[in-house]
Formats: structure tokens, sequence, C-alpha cells
């Protein structure tokens, strides 16, 4: 086992708030590992900070792609962060609503090709063929997630439980070696989320991609990861198998206040 | 036809012949001192607006009709109007005749209608070009003249320095707008919105303000004259010739402009633009830089600014400052929205509707304005997507299916 992501003593702080306190956290291959904790206790902000949209104030973040060396994320813009092969999707949906869902997944591609505006004007071999590519490779994708049904449907227009597995198919898309989930199964009901569970699975498996997740429905998480991290205002409270983290006290007390009893 | 519907339309065309009591009724003789009641007035804009309110009542009616069915997803990914465009029975015939009118149409008419023409065409190529940047890259510029600026002074400045000919001031024209786009992309790139659409109105005023004062490099408010019409060759033409020629230059760089501006829509720049639009954090964070798109989408947008503004230096033979107002890049905007945002049939429309109306609305010249004002307006309520709404490409895969 190597790991892909690895985390130490990420700090940062909005003003005097300290969002995030210290958080190590590692993804090792293959794994689907799940960051938990209660509202506002930074799990958002601690996928922001990876991906590039806030500047940690202290801290390091490195990643291990399959081949060659490890890459620091520090100081990367968001797009940068992805090119090296991280993919996220966003906790309340952020998809292109006035493209095609075919389109919303060629944007994926977007860091993974190189035609210009010269190559677009003239539209040569190269950029024909290339063109041709983006969009086969998109169809598969979709193909993959189940969504080609909706192939030339406006985004804006999907119902909800697709929406959140287009976003799914174009992070994929960028070719991600870790692909980080913000809450993906929130607002799913019960057969959407059972079916998000395997998709999940089936992403791992497949396409050998690891995978960090927040949510709060606490079945899924159970069921899916392998190991998970619980985070309160900011500090790392706990870690461990889904087993571990059930009977840990402290988590306990995070989500369910002080017991009177005891 | 419910007793409700009549009351709420005498309770309107009440209010309107009270809001308009004081200019429709009441004339004031300076001369003798005396006031006028014209009443039967007053009669005419109540009948007038009992009748109007009904329509827009059903108007509206039919509107809602609308959204509703394309809230149940009954309604089609593409509209009527859309569709017609796709219909190859309709287009093939409409672009003969449209091609046939557009050859024959300087031959038919008189030197004025084809100049107007020509005024229009431009208003195309600048639309189309300010369509990137507003339409695909959702980037709202109120500055846009001033790269329309740039390019008819920098055709007048080489040519009164060293003698530069048309065609050779046509692509540098180009070129220094594209400079300049990139020039004003620099310092907005973490502007969104309002804060952009200000900043780029200042640096619209500062390009004008610059050519006003600036005697010793522009001539201040007094121009540049004497600027060549387009050559061939070295062929002198007539005036009316000239006219002619620089019509059919217009068309050609109009097709061109059509041209470059489609295929780019639908190229890997063109989605990345138009998911700037859509949403900046999600794009960015999709791998798109988000410089490089911005910057880009300035860039193509002023080079075609650039090269319109040589032409018109060519067409009029004369420029000064105070043909770059903000009322012209106002114009543009209005010819982009009211167009269609991101279609390039639309812009073409838009552009003919918005530069012949008020020419030929000069019959009326009192109300020009007027009606100019609620044409836009009701355009908004009805078809707030513009004339011909932006139609993204779809690709069949055959066979396949889940």
């Amino acid at each position: 086992m190597k790991p892909v992501l690895e985390v130490t003593k990420l700090t940062m702080d909005f003003g005097g708030l300290r969002a995030l306190d210290r958080l190590d956290l590692i993804v090792q291959e293959g794994e689907i590992v799940a960051l938990i904790g209660p509202n506002g206790a930074g799990k958002t902000t601690f996928f922001n900070c990876i991906t590039g949209i806030y500047p940690p104030t202290k801290g390091e973040m490195f990643v291990y792609p399959n081949e060659g060396h490890p890459v620091s994320l520090k100081g990367l813009k968001p797009n940068q962060v992805t090119e090296k092969g991280l993919a996220r999707t966003f906790q309340n949906i952020r998809l292109f609503p006035n493209m095609t869902v075919l389109e919303n997944v060629m944007i994926g591609r977007h860091c993974r090709t190189k035609s210009g505006i010269v190559g677009a004007v003239i539209k040569d071999k190269r950029t024909r063929a290339e063109e041709r590519k983006i969009v086969e490779d998109s169809y598969t994708i979709l193909e993959k997630i189940g969504l080609t049904r909706y192939v030339n449907e406006f985004a804006k227009n999907l119902p909800y439980g697709a929406q959140r597995r287009l976003e799914i198919a174009r992070a994929l898309s960028t070719e991600p070696f870790l692909l980080l989930l913000d809450e993906p199964a929130a607002g799913m009901n019960p057969q959407e989320t059972k079916a998000l569970d395997a998709l999940i699975l089936k992403i791992r498996s497949e396409e050998k991609i690891s995978i960090l997740l927040i949510e709060h429905d606490m079945k899924l998480v159970m069921s899916l990861s392998d190991r998970i991290f619980v985070v309160d205002y900011g500090k790392k409270i706990a870690q461990g198998t889904p087993k571990e983290i059930q009977n840990d006290p402290a988590v306990i007390k995070a989500y369910l206040g002080e017991d009177i009893d005891a | 036809m419910s007793f409700e519907q009549i009351k709420k339309s005498l309770l309107v065309s009440l209010w309107f012949m009270v809001l308009t009591f004081p200019i429709m009724v009441i004339r004031v003789n300076t001369i003798y001192h005396t006031v006028e009641w014209r009443w039967h007035r007053m009669f005419g804009v109540g009948i007038s607006v009992f009748v109007l309110s009904f329509l827009w009542r059903y108007l509206m009616g039919r509107k809602e009709a609308g959204l509703k069915r394309k809230d149940r997803g009954e309604a089609d990914i593409l509209s009527r109007s859309q569709k017609l465009l796709h219909e190859p029975r309709f287009t093939r015939p409409a672009v003969i005749m449209a091609g046939a009118f557009i050859i024959a149409f300087p031959f038919i008419f008189s030197i004025y209608q084809t100049n107007i023409m020509i005024t229009a065409l431009i208003y195309v190529v600048t639309g189309l070009g300010l369509n990137i940047v507003v339409g695909l890259a959702g980037l709202l510029d109120l500055g846009y003249v001033a790269f329309y600026a740039v390019g008819a002074y920098s055709y007048a400045l080489l040519n009164y320095h060293f003698g530069v000919g048309f065609w050779i001031a046509l692509p540098i024209g180009g070129g220094i707008g594209m400079l300049f786009g990139i020039l004003l992309g620099f310092p907005v790139l973490r502007l969104r919105g309002d804060y952009l659409a200000i900043v780029t109105l200042g640096f619209g005023e500062i390009i004008r303000l610059v050519l006003e004062n600036w005697n010793a490099f522009s001539f201040g408010p007094s121009g540049i004259a004497n600027i060549p019409r387009p050559g061939l060759f070295g062929v002198d033409f007539s005036l009316r010739e000239a006219t002619i020629y620089i019509y059919f230059l217009m068309i050609a760089l109009a097709l061109f402009t059509v041209f470059v501006v489609r295929r780019l829509q639908n190229s890997r720049i063109g989605r990345a633009w138009i998911a700037l639009r859509e949403d900046e954090t999600a794009c960015q964070a999709m791998g798109i830089d988000k410089t490089k798109t911005k910057l880009s989408a300035f860039a193509m947008g002023a080079t075609w600014a650039g090269m319109a503004g040589v032409v018109f230096a060519a067409k009029t033979t004369f420029i000064n400052p105070a043909s770059f107002t903000i009322w012209e890049s106002i114009i543009i905007l209005c010819v982009v929205v009211l167009g269609g945002m991101g279609s390039a049939i639309g812009v073409i429309i838009g552009a003919l509707v918005l530069i012949l109306l008020p020419e030929y609305l000069r019959a009326f010249s009192e109300y020009r304005m007027l009606l100019f004002g609620a044409i836009l307006v009701i355009m908004m309520v009805f078809r707030p997507g513009g004339v011909v709404s932006e139609v993204r490409q779809t690709y069949q895969f055959k066979g396949k299916g889940d």
C-alpha cells in the first residue's frame, strides 16, 4: 500500500477563527476514506484547501501520482490541482446548467487536451481527431455512470439524483487518481443513495481511483468506507475503521453532546 | 372575458388617463396665455389602453403556459424559432433568397441606403465580437467601444504618419485591438458581474478622454480627416462605387466573423468560455485555467472591434472621439442582448433591427426613441433570451442507450 494523499498539520485561519487546526490525514491507494463531523466542523474547508480554492495558513499537502514524484499541492491554483489528478464534486451542485449533459462531461476533458484558438478556427486534422476523441471519451463515461439517456439534455433539466451523478461523471472525466466527493448523497432518497453506494464502489474497483468523501448519511459512510476521520471544531477527534468509530466516546460526544448520566 | 378582467382593464385605462393627462390633454399657449383642453385625446388614450391591456394579458397568459410546459419537461430542448432554423426545407430557400437580396441590395437601393446597411453590418461584426465576451464568456463589458476606437485610430494615425493602406491596416487594427483587450483583461481578472461592468465602463471612457485631450497624438476633438477609402489595386472609384465596394467588403468581413465565431463556439475554447459564464468556481475546479480563458475571450472580442473600427474609419473618412461614446457601447450591448446572447444569427437580427429600425422610424421622428424604448421593453418581457436564444450542439450516438 502506498499513500495517494498525505496531509500534515493543515491549519486554516479566517481572521481570528481557526477553521482547521493541525489536521493530519492520509488516503492510501484504493481506499475509500470518509471525513465526517458535525455541521461547521471544517470538512468542506478541508476540501477547499486541498483543491486550491483557499490557500491554507500552515501545513503540508502532498499527492503521490501513479507515476512520478510526490507533488506538493501548496500554492497551486484549483485548475492545476485538477491537472495533478485530484477531482472534486461540490456540496451544493455546481454543474454548468445551460450546457448539455455531454458538454458538462466534455469540460472535464479540457485539461487533458490542448487544441487552441487557431485549431478551432481552421479545424485541422489533429483538432478534429481530438474533438472526436473528447466526445467519445465523454460518452463512455456517461455510459459508465448510467446517464446516456440524458446525453443532449440541458444539465438544469435533470432530476436531482441525476445531477449529483453528473457531477461525479464530470469529475471522472478529468482522469483523477483521487476523487473528492462533498456530500454526494445529500438530498437523495434511499433508493438513490443505494445506487450511489454501488456507483462509488464500482468507480473504485473499475477505475482504480481512491476516494475521499464527506458525508452525513451514516449508513452510507459505515457501509462504504475503509477508514473514517472525524473532525470537530477543525480538530481531528478520532480516526479508524467504521467499527472503531461507532464505539468511540469522543465521536459520540461530538455528535450527541455530553451524556448527563455519566 | 370575465367581469374581473374588465374591471382590471378599466382601472388600468383610468390610471393611464390620469397619468397622461398633463401631456396629452393640457396645452398651454404661451403667446395668447390661454389653456387648451383636448378632452377627446383622453378618451383615445382610455380606449386604446383598455384594448391593449387585454392583448397584454392574453400574451402574458400564453407566455406563462409556455413556461409551465417547460417546467413539466414537455417542451422540446429547441424552441419553435430554433427548430425553424434547423429545418433544411426552410433554411435552404431562405439562405438563397437572403444571398440574392444581399448581392442585389446596393444596385437596387441608393447610396444612402447602402451606407446605412454598411453601418448595420459594422454593428453585426462588433456585436458578434462582443457576443464572445458577454454572451459566451459572461463578462459584462460596457467599454467595448474603446476597442472600436482603437481600431479606427490605428488606421487613421498609421495612414496619417506612414501612409499605411487599408488592407495592411485591417489586420494591424485587429491586432492592436487584441493587445488592448489583453491590456484591459489583466486588471479585471479578479472581477465579475457589476464590478467588472463598472471597470470596463471606466476603461471605455479613459480611451475616449485620452483621444479627446491628447492633441499632439490624436488631434483632439477636431479629429482626423481625409482617411482614404479602401483601395483595390490602385483603381480609382467614384463615391458610389467606393460605397458599393465597402458594402461587399463588410459583407465578407461579417461572413468571416460568423464563420470564426461559430467554429469557436463549439470548440474546446468555446466550451471553456461558456463554462466560465455558467460557474466560475466549478469551471476552475474542472481544470480550466481561468486567467487564460478570460484573457482569450477579451482578446478575441476586441479583435473584431478593432477590425470593425478600421472599416468605420475608412467608410466615414473622418473620425473624432465623438463617434466613440458610451452610447455606442450600449447599442452594441443591446444588439447582443436583444438578438440573443450566444447566438450568431440572433446577433445579426439584433443588429439589423436596432440599426435599421431607428433609420426607418425617421417618419415618426418625434416618437422614434419612444418606440425604440418600447420595443426593447416588450422584447425583454416576452423573450428575455433574445430573438434567437442560444443553441448547443447536440451529438448523435446510434445503437447505444441505457
